[in-house]
């Protein structure tokens, strides 16, 4: 009923091929970029001060959305598991701000997507056992990588600039006249760019994933021997996966440190982000690019908004507030996964098969 | 359904407008305690100190000038990362003083301050540069700063014997805080004559220190200073008494040495010493005060034993800089309701010296605290206590830092810090 395929005929194969084939899917689109880039600026989250919402929703979600798309890469599409995302964020940070203080004159951006780059370079590396090993044992690898990342972002004066703090900080970067990043940047500057780099690297990813690389990313996924004989390169396959992901998680880092935390030291780059992103990946839904949205939104949000309005509404203790929206993540991911173990992903396709058929139900 | 749905949604719509309600007529200072997580030991006393002696103040006096306080807390854990959300939580809701209680959260929040116009007071811990003035206009580290301690700690060392030819062992945690205090131990050990030798402990490995304390039996340092936190403090106290290390030549900071730490350890800890700047004990009219007003009648969540112990009484007189700033900025501006600009003022103009302190029922309880515009650090002097077996005795008088040591190394730190920001702002005192 609201979300019929019936009478939209393709009469090209480039329609078929289209992002969004659909009129249904376009419009809805167009109406959450509408609302990312017009409403909120505007209205905000009512309820919320203005503050709140960008510094502490949109803009660490938009972020966290980066890292969880890179890690579904790895892990939902071409079925490497890694727990070495939070050093690889770390990789994207550091090499952003050694960037940037080598360089001090070039644009920020630039610096946050060469040090993509970076992170794609390390990945691939750490990405090597791969060629080798699977399952348990890739997992095993990637913690050595987390491990020894972390490691080296202590031990490695040099990664921070000789620093007494030991960590890394952002200045005040301007760009056309406009300070975009540093303690004097504006909230809402940030969010402009936070959000662009987001739609144009969703846009690039999903893209990637219905061409040819990314139909062997999951052609290694579903069978790699299969794959193999019918001519993928597991090689080529599994480090451009490995690459690509990085690239991701790398620029999330350093947006992190840059757009969002202003300064940082290792233990935002510790096993237990790791986790959380994983966490992320699997309740948004394995190889999915939604899912990677709706996973990094419910993981951050529901904690924030919890403690917030027990503190401000209820007036709750706020250790209470924090236990509490400990336990109820944990209590979320148990249910959502024996609920629907395929993530909200799913969900949300049961829900547009719903759409298909209301109000009958066959 | 319908109907509930409905009413779902217009419960979630007063819940949300509720939220975005401010509260007049209030002095907000928020603190971020961590009552969760691997240092919830030590944080729990700290948060109630802090919040004991607001409750107290607005019990008895009504607030201060008239004027309630709202002491709120936000959790952290004790992550940095979860510090500065918490700091992003409070723009705009006319916060007078941040107080991030960790040394990881000041780092990351230090610059954002000037923009906000809080102040940062990091009593004892933080950034130790933000000591001046000058270039750190919004940050304060009264009544001392790391650095000045080690120099303290050193001078002490010296009076024990001479620190020449000695061999010094440095336990720390790995992180900014337990790292900040190395410049010190650098610039001073050619100078002075001995060797350090550096033993880091990460923080997972925080209650397994056997390795470390290998290191130390093997390379027979003469003393050991201690720079831990929360469970690394007694598992290193337990670790040296069972490698037979001396422990009265084992000394904390001023962190490294509360009940939470030796309490456990009972006479296992006797010997131990560490750094303080605030006595222990209940005998001060403040202290009292708080006892009668608050945690008797059960309106905070301190327990009854908890008064009179090294966090507690620190946290205490953490609030009472806090809020004699608050005074003295009501008293410069004549308002009320002061705001976090007015209060860096208060900060800077703050004078708790002996007849204010036994003013405010603390007669003798910690060396005075004399602010100005070029010094944030105020004087700086400590006293070493010791554990007895049973409680935490005071051993020393004040032992001043080293000031001729620590100010060119404060004001050298002070410019690198700055040196690669743009836009940073100083400010000229006379």
């Amino acid at each position: 009923m609201f979300y019929r395929e019936t009478g939209q005929f393709k009469s090209k194969y480039k329609e078929e091929l289209a992002a969004f084939p659909l009129a249904e899917d376009k419009v809805g689109i167009a109406i959450l970029l509408v609302i990312a880039y017009v409403f909120i600026p505007i209205f905000g989250i009512p309820g919320l001060s203005f503050e709140f919402t960008m510094g502490a929703i949109m803009i660490p979600v938009f972020i966290f959305t980066i890292t969880t798309l890179g890690l579904n890469i790895l892990l939902g599409f071409a079925g490497q598991i890694s727990l070495g995302t939070g050093a690889f964020m770390g990789v994207g940070a550091y090499s952003c701000y050694k960037i940037m203080t080598i360089f001090p004159d070039l644009n920020i951006i630039i610096c946050v997507i060469l040090s993509g780059f970076v992170t794609a370079i390390v990945g691939m590396i750490f990405g090597l056992p791969s060629l080798k090993i699977k399952g348990f044992y890739l997992i095993v690898a990637t913690l050595a990588a987390q491990f020894f990342l972390e490691w080296a972002f202590i031990r490695v004066a040099w990664l921070y600039n000789y620093n007494d703090s030991g960590g890394i900080e952002g200045t005040n970067k301007e760009m056309f006249g406009l300070i975009v990043s540093g303690p004097q940047s504006d909230a809402l500057t940030r969010y402009f760019i936070v959000l662009t780099l987001l739609v144009l690297l969703t846009w690039l990813a999903s893209n990637v994933i219905r061409g040819r690389i990314g139909r062997s990313w999951m052609m290694i996924r579903d069978m790699d021997i299969a794959a193999e004989l019918i001519g993928v390169r597991p090689l080529t396959a599994k480090l451009s996966a490995f690459a690509f992901s990085s690239f991701y998680i790398g620029i999330s880092g350093a947006l992190m440190v840059f757009f969002w935390l202003g300064a940082a030291e290792v233990e935002s780059f510790d096993v237990s982000h790791s986790f959380t992103y994983l966490f992320m990946v699997i309740i948004g839904g394995l190889g999915s690019i939604t899912g990677s949205y709706m996973g990094a939104a419910l993981v951050w949000v529901i904690p924030v908004l919890i403690k917030e309005i027990g503190k401000t509404a209820f007036g709750f203790d706020a250790f209470v507030m924090e236990n509490f929206s400990i336990i109820f993540l944990g209590v979320a991911i148990v249910v959502i996964l024996i609920v629907e173990p395929h993530g909200l992903a799913r969900l949300w396709q049961i829900t547009k098969q719903k759409l298909r058929l209301w109000p009958f139900p066959y | 359904m319908k109907k509930l749905l409905i009413g779902a949604v217009m419960a979630l719509g007063t819940v949300f407008s509720s939220v975005s309600l401010s509260f007049a007529d209030e002095l907000l200072v928020p603190t971020m305690s961590y009552r969760v997580g691997p240092y919830a030991a030590n944080g729990t006393m700290i948060a109630n100190g802090f919040t004991d002696y607001f409750m107290m103040l607005n019990e008895r006096d009504g607030g201060i000038g008239g004027v309630k306080v709202k002491a709120e807390e936000c959790e952290t854990g004790y992550k940095a990362q979860v510090g500065v959300e918490c700091y992003e939580s409070y723009r705009g809701k006319n916060a007078l003083v941040h107080t991030p209680n960790s040394t990881g959260i000041t780092l990351q929040i230090l610059q954002k301050a000037p923009e906000d116009e809080v102040p940062i007071l990091t009593m004892g811990y933080g950034l130790s540069a933000a000591a001046k003035g000058e270039t750190f206009p919004w940050a304060f580290n009264y009544p001392a700063s790391y650095w000045s301690q080690m120099t303290s700690i050193l001078s002490y060392i010296d009076s024990q014997g001479g620190l020449k030819g000695k061999k010094i062992g440095f336990l720390y945690l790995d992180v900014g805080y337990g790292r900040e205090p190395i410049p010190v131990l650098e610039e001073l050990g050619p100078k002075m004559g001995f060797e350090t030798l550096y033993v880091p402990v990460a923080g997972k490995e925080m209650q397994n220190q056997s390795s470390h304390w290998l290191t130390i039996r093997k390379e027979k340092p003469d003393w050991v200073i201690m720079w831990g936190w929360g469970a690394m403090n007694p598992t290193a106290i337990k670790e040296a008494a069972k490698t037979r290390f001396p422990l009265d030549r084992f000394i904390g900071n001023w962190w490294s040495g509360a009940h939470v730490d030796t309490e456990a350890l009972g006479s296992k800890a006797k010997g131990y010493l560490a750094s303080s700047f605030t006595t222990t004990g209940t005998d001060f009219p403040a202290i009292q005060d708080m006892i009668k007003y608050v945690v008797k009648p059960g309106k905070s969540k301190t327990e009854m034993g908890m008064p009179g112990k090294v966090l507690y009484n620190r946290a205490m007189f953490n609030a009472v800089i806090i809020a004699e700033a608050i005074a003295v900025a009501q008293k410069m501006t004549g308002k009320k309701n002061v705001t976090g600009a007015d209060v860096r003022l208060g900060l800077e103009n703050i004078k708790l010296d002996e007849a204010r302190l036994k003013e405010l029922g603390l007669e003798g309880f910690t060396a005075p605290v004399i602010g100005s515009c070029a010094d944030h650090e105020s004087g700086g002097s400590i006293f070493v206590q010791q554990w007895d077996g049973s409680d935490w005795k005071r051993i020393t008088g004040l032992i001043p830092p080293m000031t001729d040591v620590v100010q060119p190394l404060l004001t050298a730190a002070a410019e690198k810090y700055v040196s690669d920001k743009s836009g940073w702002t100083t400010q000229k005192c006379n």
